[in-house]
């Protein structure tokens, strides 16, 4: 039998704010805004240590580098949120990339980029029906698809660098400067306010929150769950195209096959630092942002500071350990 | 010497008492039965005896020694094995494979296969079966399943076996060869505690009957002294109490708001019904009966094969939730945990779930009409507690099942599938459920209400359907609204077929 909380008297209303209180540094708040703690303290620690760190040219010179990978990890966001999990984002980075470097060498560069982000949302409508629909889970069938997609830009390479500099206006997508901050940024800028504002604010966020949390009871209060899955995969893939195709502009070359893997956990490892939840139903975009843009000042305080990049690495898989753990940890003690 | 006593046993689930101070004693070689109604705790003394939880109080005695079992491994090293309802044979394995899962001959670790296979074989015509030893346990059938769990009992040496429901999975050949099994093995020697919910198969079977009745020892009585109607007052007990709002019947006159018409669907077969408008259908039945696949299929959570479900305004319902509620069906699901809420979210984002494309435009959610129209309705079903920005799961049991009214209210149905709406909800909010089921009728909202109790069915219906084995079995209005009257529709044994009321 449970106990009714009396509602409205003093001493419970009292004792409910001291709760919160001594509830700001639980495990709970830990896992919702905590990541946000170690950022801020990296950043200072790199600041007073490295001179260079805290310039406009490097920090522009990071965010600039992590463009691809945030974009990707914020519609990744939703993918975890909503309860699957997307393993071929890296495979479908490199399948845009390759594909807009082809169709570049051969046609109109803008052409060239819209058919590489939508060869990304191709593979997303791919992933969503493999996984809904058809009822395979996630984490294989998207497994499987980065064999297939990765496939796919190997046979359009040819296993060969695609080089771009012929074509220089396919560069201006990334390079152009705007108040001195460049379009790959801007862009990035907008794809992750588009996807947060997506998930925070309006009903398919919604929906992908009660979807990943309780797919049956979603389901029985009217949700479509499978639509909403689906939904979060198009994005997914679609934003991995625009990622690889803004990286290409950033190069101006593309190739297949290359770090595939390595991107895919890379960009989980942020979302999942970040804070959001592997099991679904809990997460946050700006979340997701803190948590790559801490990932990748770690790598930058360790060139930066000259340390042993072997390290790094090490480094990383504590880190991770640590998110996921504070999340399991967390989703036992609540009732 | 009793072969297996209990002496004031004691089982506290959370708050609920599920045992309290039972003591009985069972002789060898006897087949004693215990029954009960739902949550009565015959499963949780089968389980305590079989060593799958353990007592909070008392003790059990084995040939007059104290025996406290730590788990199903050892309780039968002490010759004590249990079948459950449901058999757990690993599918991939052969039947032999599966007798002497944990226990096969075996050197150096390998498997000495041929030994046993002789071993099954010599165990299979010592207990009389017909039971092919190489068979893979996925092609077997139920009945042929629960044989391997007695042969996996014996071959342990069990003398003691505990079965739990046997025979509901069960069809009636299979039934009687069961039986015949049963009364071998009390033949030989084996004890037999017998759970079951079907009181003519205890009657014939059992040599003592135990009645439970809330956890607790109504009494335990020679088989041969108890008939089923006098089972059925001691499962029953406790009096009427008038804890329920006046019934305000709906006019005679009043129109039709739902009517199923030959509903075939998973767990039912062939079920036809309506209810009016303003009126409260209560659904009866035991666990399993096909209550809540009922509300399932009409509400459109389960696909429906045959047959259809029509509102008064002629339009069908029953394809997926959200055209059910479209078009004016809401459902309270059976456990708010699993199906109904999202525990994680908050209170307000829970109760305006179903209805939020009507809360925002061109997608984005109108928080603030969003806060607005939820915390009106949550004002309205008088929840409590913690916050409504808190996460729904903070709240207790009662307040997150009104939780859950909220949202069905949110949508302004015309017909409401209530299923176990006052399930782990303590006594207050209780009595706050009951009464805005009643308003709700009154308003002339259509009401299904499904429970497990038969107080809260016969204190709130206007009439009374009893499923038995996914059918209507009985339709009781008025006087004939009886708990003896339902339980024995629901109790009666499928062999009589007919209503038994």
């Amino acid at each position: 039998m449970s106990v009714e909380a009396s509602p409205g008297e003093g001493p419970s209303r009292f004792s409910q704010a001291r709760a919160g209180v001594r509830g700001f540094f639980t495990l709970d708040r830990l896992r919702r805004s905590g990541i946000l703690i170690p950022f801020v303290a990296l950043f200072v620690l790199l600041t007073l240590t490295s001179e260079p760190f805290a310039t406009k040219v490097n920090l522009l010179n990071i965010l600039d580098q992590q463009s691809a990978i945030l974009i990707i990890a914020a519609a990744g966001t939703l993918v975890l949120v909503a309860g699957g999990i997307d393993l071929s984002v890296g495979a479908t980075y490199s399948l845009a990339a390759v594909v807009s470097a082809h169709y570049a060498l051969e046609t109109d560069p803008v052409v060239a980029m819209l058919l590489g982000v939508g060869a990304g949302l191709l593979v997303g409508l791919v992933n969503g029906f493999v996984s809904t629909v058809l009822r395979i889970n996630s984490l294989i069938a998207t497994l499987a698809m980065a064999f297939i997609v990765g496939g796919c830009a190997s046979l359009i390479t040819e296993g060969s660098l695609l080089v771009l500099f012929d074509v220089p206006e396919f560069g201006k997508l990334a390079g152009t400067e705007w108040i001195g901050v460049k379009t790959s940024i801007w862009i990035m800028a907008a794809a992750v306010v588009v996807i947060g504002l997506l998930l925070a604010r309006t009903t398919a966020g919604r929906y992908m929150y009660a979807a990943g949390g309780n797919a049956e009871a979603a389901r029985l209060a009217g949700v479509r769950v499978n639509g909403v899955r689906m939904l979060a995969f198009v994005l997914s893939g679609t934003a991995a195209g625009l990622a690889g195709v803004i990286d290409t502009s950033r190069v101006l070359s593309a190739q297949a096959g290359q770090a595939d893997t390595a991107l895919a956990f890379t960009v989980l490892a942020g979302i999942v630092v970040g804070g959001t939840s592997i099991l679904g139903g809990d997460g946050a975009v700006w979340r997701t942002v803190v948590g790559v843009l801490f990932i990748a000042l770690i790598g930058n305080g360790y060139v930066l500071l000259g340390l042993d990049p072997l390290y790094e690495q090490i480094t990383m898989g504590a880190i991770l350990l640590a998110a996921v753990g504070i999340d399991v940890w967390t989703r036992q003690r609540q009732p | 010497m009793a072969h297996l006593e209990l002496q004031g046993v004691s089982k506290q689930f959370g708050g609920v008492r599920a045992l309290d101070d039972v003591s009985l004693a069972v002789a060898g070689g006897t087949v004693h039965a215990i029954v009960g109604e739902n949550g009565a705790g015959k499963s949780t003394l089968g389980r305590i005896v079989a060593g799958v939880l353990s007592a909070d109080g008392g003790r059990v005695l084995l040939d007059g020694a104290p025996a406290s079992f730590r788990s199903p491994r050892y309780a039968l090293e002490h010759g004590v094995a249990a079948i459950a309802q449901e058999p757990s044979l690993v599918p991939e394995l052969t039947v032999a494979e599966n007798v002497y899962l944990g226990s096969e001959p075996r050197r150096l670790g390998f498997i000495r296969r041929r030994r046993l296979r002789r071993a099954y074989a010599e165990l299979a015509k010592r207990a009389g079966f017909d039971l092919p030893g190489q068979a893979r346990a996925a092609t077997l059938r139920t009945a042929e399943q629960q044989k391997a769990e007695i042969l996996r009992a014996l071959s342990r040496d069990a003398r003691i076996i505990v079965m739990d429901e046997p025979s509901a999975a069960l069809s009636a050949p299979e039934t009687a060869q069961l039986h015949e099994i049963i009364r071998t093995l009390a033949g030989h020697g084996t004890t037999i505690l017998l759970i079951s919910h079907f009181l003519r198969e205890v009657l014939d079977l059992a040599d003592t009957v135990t009645v439970l009745r809330d956890g607790k020892l109504v009494r335990t009585a020679p088989a041969s002294e108890e008939t089923e109607a006098s089972l059925v007052e001691a499962m029953l007990g406790r009096p009427l109490t008038t804890t329920f709002p006046e019934k305000r019947p709906p006019d005679a006159d009043a129109p039709l708001a739902l009517s199923v018409r030959d509903l075939v669907a998973p767990g039912v077969a062939d079920v036809s019904f309506d209810v009016r408008e303003g009126e409260i259908v209560g659904i009866a039945g035991l666990v399993g009966a096909g209550r809540s696949e009922l509300a399932r299929a009409v509400f459109g959570a389960n696909r429906m094969k045959a047959g259809e479900t029509r509102l008064a305004s002629g339009r069908a319902v029953g394809k997926s939730p959200r055209r059910s509620l479209d078009s004016g069906v809401a459902m309270i699901p059976e456990s708010r945990k699993d199906q109904g809420l999202i525990f994680g979210r908050s209170v307000i984002e829970n109760v305006t779930l179903a209805e939020l494309a009507e809360l925002s435009t061109l997608g984005v959610v109108r928080r603030r009409a969003e806060r607005r129209s939820a915390t009106g309705i949550l004002d309205r079903c008088d929840v409590r507690g913690a916050s409504y920005s808190a996460p729904v799961g903070a709240l207790s049991g009662g307040n997150q099942q009104k939780v859950l009214f909220a949202r069905m209210l949110l949508g302004e149905p015309r017909v409401l599938l209530a299923d176990e709406p006052t399930r782990g909800v303590d006594v207050g909010a209780k009595r706050a459920i009951y009464e805005l089921l009643v308003s709700l009728a009154e308003s002339g909202m259509a009401i299904v209400l499904i429970s497990s109790e038969l107080e809260e069915i016969i204190g709130l219906a206007h009439r009374v359907l009893v499923m038995r084995a996914g059918r209507l079995v009985a339709e009781l209005e008025g006087d004939a609204m009886t708990e003896a009257a339902i339980l024995a529709a629901a109790f009666a044994d499928r062999s009589a077929g007919g209503v038994a009321a």
